[in-house]
Parts: structure tokens; C-alpha cells; sequence
């Protein structure tokens, strides 16, 4: 926000009194009115009111008496054996398609960023994704997968039930995942790719530095604020991914693809268990929010 | 053919990115006794519009279509009319608030759904608003809004401010100067506000997963997710169809708004 910077607040100025002031301030909360009462109503109240239930035995039932029981919850959630298990496939399913979606789209968007024929095709493409809803996106990998009618057996010729394989079940839900990410991460990457300078490439060529090495020293280090910033995003995007899952495999088989989100839905909507899916929901939020401000802190420290 | 390794690469990708869809689209072509074959095949044999027509037929998809229509257009009419004025005043009057809006969208992204969605819906069970659509309205409103917010400040504060004091030096009061200087200069930014919020609203399955458990009240997705039952790869034809029909709206936003994406994003570097 640059231009918070170099503009200063209207209050500041010389000549306002501080009657205008109040005046000015009093109109920015009435046009902020309208968009701030449903943000607080819907958003925060009920952000903080889940915190709260946290540390509850709250149950998603009318009629329920809900009392206070401290940390209970995170004792029992850290020692269920479901919890670890899914927590561990969440953690393989953000961990993995945060890279492979990251490595394809850096690739892509080094291919567009050439060129090359047919760039126009593989451009439109890549977006496509980007513009279906997710739960189509859901259902057209379901045709893919189909046991019976789904055209990977067809090419394969196998006899695969892949979405309902104990081992194959997540990685196939994994490819899934990097196909539907891949554009966001593509269009940022190019953008960042036509934002490196013209001349460290020509500078590069000029003291004989190959492809790859204009790549690894030149592309890469002018790449990586971009590509911090997109693989964090990535990152918590994925790990609280539902949807996509849902229609998939709706955590099967045996709670193979159950990610956190899918266990903590069922723990509150299927057994009504409020304040314990609250705890769920608030330790993966500490979990990400510690991830992420240690992947931030060591990028920083590095490039320092 | 220095370049045939970077071909092959490209080539890679278009097929992985298009067989996919390729395979929705010539699903939704298939008769039922071609879909019950065991070799599948890619190319239709006898091509159909029939699986398009018998999604139309289903009175659940049809029905869920309508509501879908409904309440994305409520959300995004309601979304972009309580961000306007909230934007305007991000926009012109910068400070905390400010930073403290920006500061919102950001943590909203961070936090899991399960922490709000529990109590959201406890709120709305005592509103009675659950397995209704207007509650459903409000939750797509609040959680569009951030992002809206921050597209329409940014539409905003494009617009100089030295027009309306020219404005006002031409005698205009704030509110004139609003109607017939800023308004004309903002409608592009309004409408790709609007598209953005309706087809957040069109595709949101979540919420709707959680606030309406009702088949009466479904909007599309949730019927959609539905309609696959156990009973085989009868229906799969009807669901590609409705599939492919579901994705019309984002494709027409995509269409509208791929210039900027070009322009803006996708511009190549090297001259084509």
C-alpha cells in the first residue's frame, strides 16, 4: 500500500478544524455502516464465538446445556488416533500439492513466458480451470476416475476402482488437486516471469552464462517474493481444502482422504460435537498460522 | 530444432489440462447403451443433445438452477451495494480502517471455515434461517464482501479526487459530484465487482452444504453432488450435461474479463 504512504489523511491538513475532522471522520463510519455491521454480525462475532466454543462441551443441538471444560478438548483431540491420521493425511495432501502444483506451474509459466506456437491454446487452458465451479470440478474427475465408464481405466486398461483404492485413493485426489490450483499459481508466476528486468538476462548473456544458469542465478532470485507469496497462499488454500474433497471421495475409503476439514464437518454436522470441531478447527489454525510464520521468517532471514 | 523439447513440454501440458474436460464433453454426448459399453470410448459414437434435454427435464436441477439464479443475484445485487459506500471511504479517507479492512480480507483467508461455520450456523438456527435461502443470501453476502471490497477500493481510488473538487469548485454538492462524476467513471469496476461476487455465489457449495440440508431448498451444487446415486452409469450422461451447463456463468465472467487478464496478467513478454 504505497499510496497510504505518500498521501497523508485528510485530518492532517493545515487548514481543517478539528470540528471537520469529527465531521469527516462521523461520515467515513456512516458509509462504513452498511458493509461493517454484516462483517461483524456473520464474520468476526461468529470468529470469535468458535474460539470460545473451543473450550466447550457445546454439542450442535437445540437444547443442550453447554458448559465450560477448559482444555478438554484439545486433550482428547491430541489423543485421538483419528485426529493424527488425519491430520497426517492433510498434512501430505497441502504438502504435496503446494510443491507438485508449484513446480508445474513454474513450468508452465516458464513455457508461456517463450515463444513458442499454440502459446495462445495452453494460455486459454490454463485458465479454464480457474473459471469452473469446484464442485464440477469435482464430478468431471469422478467421469475420469469412473471404475466402469471413466476413461483412465479406458487408457490404461485396467480395472481400477481408483477413488475407492486404500492406496491409491490420495494420490489420485492429489493429481486433482494440482489441476485445479494450477492456474492461479500460473498466472502469478508469469506475471512475476514479465516483471524481471530485460537487461540481467542480457547482462547474463553478455558474461556467457547459459539457459540454465541465467535460470538457477538470474530468473530464480528475481522470482522469489512471487514465489514465497504464492506457495504460502497455496499452501493454506490447500490444507483447508473441503469442497473439492468432498464431492470427491467425501473422506473415503476408511477415511483415506479425510482431510482435517472433512474430519472436523463430521465431528460438528454428522455427530454434532460443536465445541470439539471448534478445537479442530482452531488448532489447524494455529498449526498453519505457525507454518507459515516460520516459512516467512527463514525466506526473510535468508534473503537479508 | 532447438525448441523441440520446449514443444514437447507445452504439448504435455495441453493434454493434461484438456482431457479432463475433453472426457465431460464426450460424456454428456453419450447415449446410455454407448456409456454401459466396456471399452470406452473417446469420440461419441452417435453424438446426443438428449442427455441435455433430460437435464432439463429433471425438475430437481431445473428447480435448483432457479434458486442458484436467485440467490447468487440477490448476493451480488446486496453485496456491492453495502461495499460501495464502505469502499468510497476506504478508498478516500485512508487510515486505520483502512489497514484494519485489508488486515480482514488477509485473516479470512487464514482461518479455517469449521471455526466460523459452527457457530454461523447456531446463529442462524436461532434466526430461523437455516434451510432457507435468504439465510444462505446473508452468509454468501458476508463472506464476498471482504474480497469485493478490496476490487471496488481499488476501482476507487482510480478515479482522482481533484474531479470532484473540480466539481465542488463548479458548485456541486458531495453527493452531485458522486452521481454524475465518479458513478460514470466506476461502472466498469461495479460490474466486474458484481460478475465476481455472483459467480462466487453460483459456485459456493460449502455453506450451502451446511445451511441447507433440505433437498427442497438445494441450490445447484448441492443437487448436482446429489443427483449421482448408487444406481449405476445410467445417469452419468444427464450429470456431465448439467455439469457443462452449471459452468456457463463463470465461463461468460471469464470471457468478459479475459482482456485484463491478458492485458494485465497473461501479456507476453516477448512479442508474439
Amino acid at each position: 500500500m504505497t499510496a497510504t504512504a505518500t498521501r497523508p489523511a485528510p485530518p492532517r491538513r493545515p487548514h481543517a478544524r478539528p470540528r471537520r475532522v469529527s465531521r469527516q471522520t462521523r461520515e467515513m463510519w456512516l458509509l462504513m455502516l452498511p458493509a461493517l455491521v454484516p462483517v461483524l454480525l456473520f464474520s468476526v462475532g461468529p470468529l470469535l464465538y468458535g474460539i470460545g466454543l473451543a473450550f466447550t462441551d457445546a454439542r450442535n443441538t437445540r437444547n443442550h446445556e453447554t458448559s465450560f471444560i477448559g482444555l478438554e478438548n484439545l486433550t482428547e483431540l491430541l489423543t485421538a488416533e483419528d485426529f493424527w491420521s488425519s491430520f497426517r493425511i492433510g498434512m501430505i495432501w497441502a504438502v504435496s500439492v503446494t510443491g507438485l502444483q508449484f513446480l508445474a506451474a513454474l513450468g508452465l509459466a516458464l513455457l508461456l513466458n517463450e515463444n513458442l506456437r499454440f502459446r495462445g491454446v495452453a494460455r486459454v487452458l490454463a485458465v479454464v480451470p480457474w473459471a469452473m465451479p469446484p464442485v464440477v470440478i469435482g464430478l468431471m474427475w469422478k467421469l475420469v476416475y469412473h471404475p466402469d465408464a471413466g476413461i483412465l481405466n479406458g487408457l490404461l486398461g485396467t480395472h481400477v476402482n481408483w477413488l475407492a483404492d486404500f492406496s491409491l485413493a490420495l494420490p489420485a485426489i492429489i493429481v486433482v488437486g494440482v489441476w485445479t490450483g494450477m492456474p492461479q499459481t500460473t498466472v502469478v508466476l508469469l506475471a512475476g516471469l514479465q516483471g524481471v528486468p530485460r537487461e540481467l538476462y542480457e547482462a547474463g548473456e553478455v558474461d556467457g552464462a547459459g539457459r540454465w544458469r541465467r535460470f538457477w542465478n538470474i530468473t530464480l532470485p528475481q522470482l522469489r517474493p512471487v514465489i514465497v507469496a504464492i506457495t504460502s497462499l497455496d499452501f493454506v488454500w490447500n490444507i483447508n481444502q473441503f469442497g473439492l474433497v468432498y464431492v470427491l471421495t467425501q473422506g473415503g475409503p476408511g477415511g483415506q482422504t479425510r482431510l482435517p476439514m472433512l474430519f472436523a464437518y463430521e465431528e460438528a454436522f454428522r455427530y454434532r460435537f460443536a465445541g470439539y470441531a471448534s478445537m479442530l478447527g482452531l488448532a489447524m489454525a494455529i498449526v498453519v498460522l505457525a507454518a507459515l510464520g516460520l516459512y516467512l521468517w527463514r525466506q526473510l532471514r535468508e534473503t537479508r | 530444432m532447438r525448441r523441440f523439447p520446449q514443444y514437447v513440454a507445452l504439448a504435455a501440458y495441453v493434454v493434461f489440462l484438456a482431457f479432463p474436460l475433453l472426457w465431460l464433453l464426450s460424456t454428456a454426448l453419450k447415449t446410455p447403451q454407448e456409456m454401459a459399453l466396456a471399452d470406452p470410448t473417446w469420440i461419441p459414437r452417435e453424438p446426443t443433445l438428449a442427455n441435455f434435454a433430460d437435464a432439463f427435464g429433471e425438475q430437481d436441477l431445473v428447480g435448483a438452477a432457479a434458486r442458484s439464479l436467485g440467490v447468487a443475484l440477490a448476493a451480488s445485487l446486496i453485496t456491492v451495494l453495502i461495499s460501495l459506500p464502505a469502499a468510497y471511504a476506504m478508498a478516500r479517507y485512508r487510515g486505520l480502517v483502512n489497514k484494519i479492512a485489508i488486515g480482514w480480507v488477509l485473516v479470512s483467508q487464514v482461518f479455517p471455515f469449521i471455526l466460523i461455520i459452527i457457530p454461523l450456523f447456531m446463529i442462524l438456527r436461532d434466526l430461523d434461517l437455516v434451510n432457507t435461502l435468504p439465510g444462505l443470501v446473508v452468509v454468501h453476502v458476508t463472506f464476498t464482501l471482504p474480497f469485493a471490497l478490496w476490487m471496488l477500493q481499488g476501482y476507487v481510488r482510480a478515479v482522482p479526487p481533484e474531479l470532484e473538487e473540480a466539481a465542488a469548485v463548479d458548485g456541486a454538492t458531495r453527493l452531485r459530484s458522486i452521481a454524475s462524476v465518479v458513478a460514470p467513471l466506476l461502472a466498469p469496476g461495479v460490474v466486474a465487482t458484481l460478475l465476481f461476487a455472483f459467480i462466487s455465489s453460483w459456485n459456493e457449495f460449502m455453506f450451502a452444504l451446511v445451511i441447507l440440508q433440505n433437498p427442497d431448498v438445494m441450490t445447484l451444487p448441492l443437487t448436482l453432488v446429489r443427483f449421482t446415486g448408487p444406481e449405476g452409469v445410467a445417469r452419468l450422461g444427464p450429470l456431465a450435461a448439467a455439469s457443462l451447463m452449471a459452468t456457463i456463468p463463470s465461463l461468460i465472467f471469464f470471457a468478459i474479463i479475459q482482456r485484463r487478464l491478458k492485458s494485465g496478467l497473461m501479456a507476453g513478454a516477448v512479442k508474439g
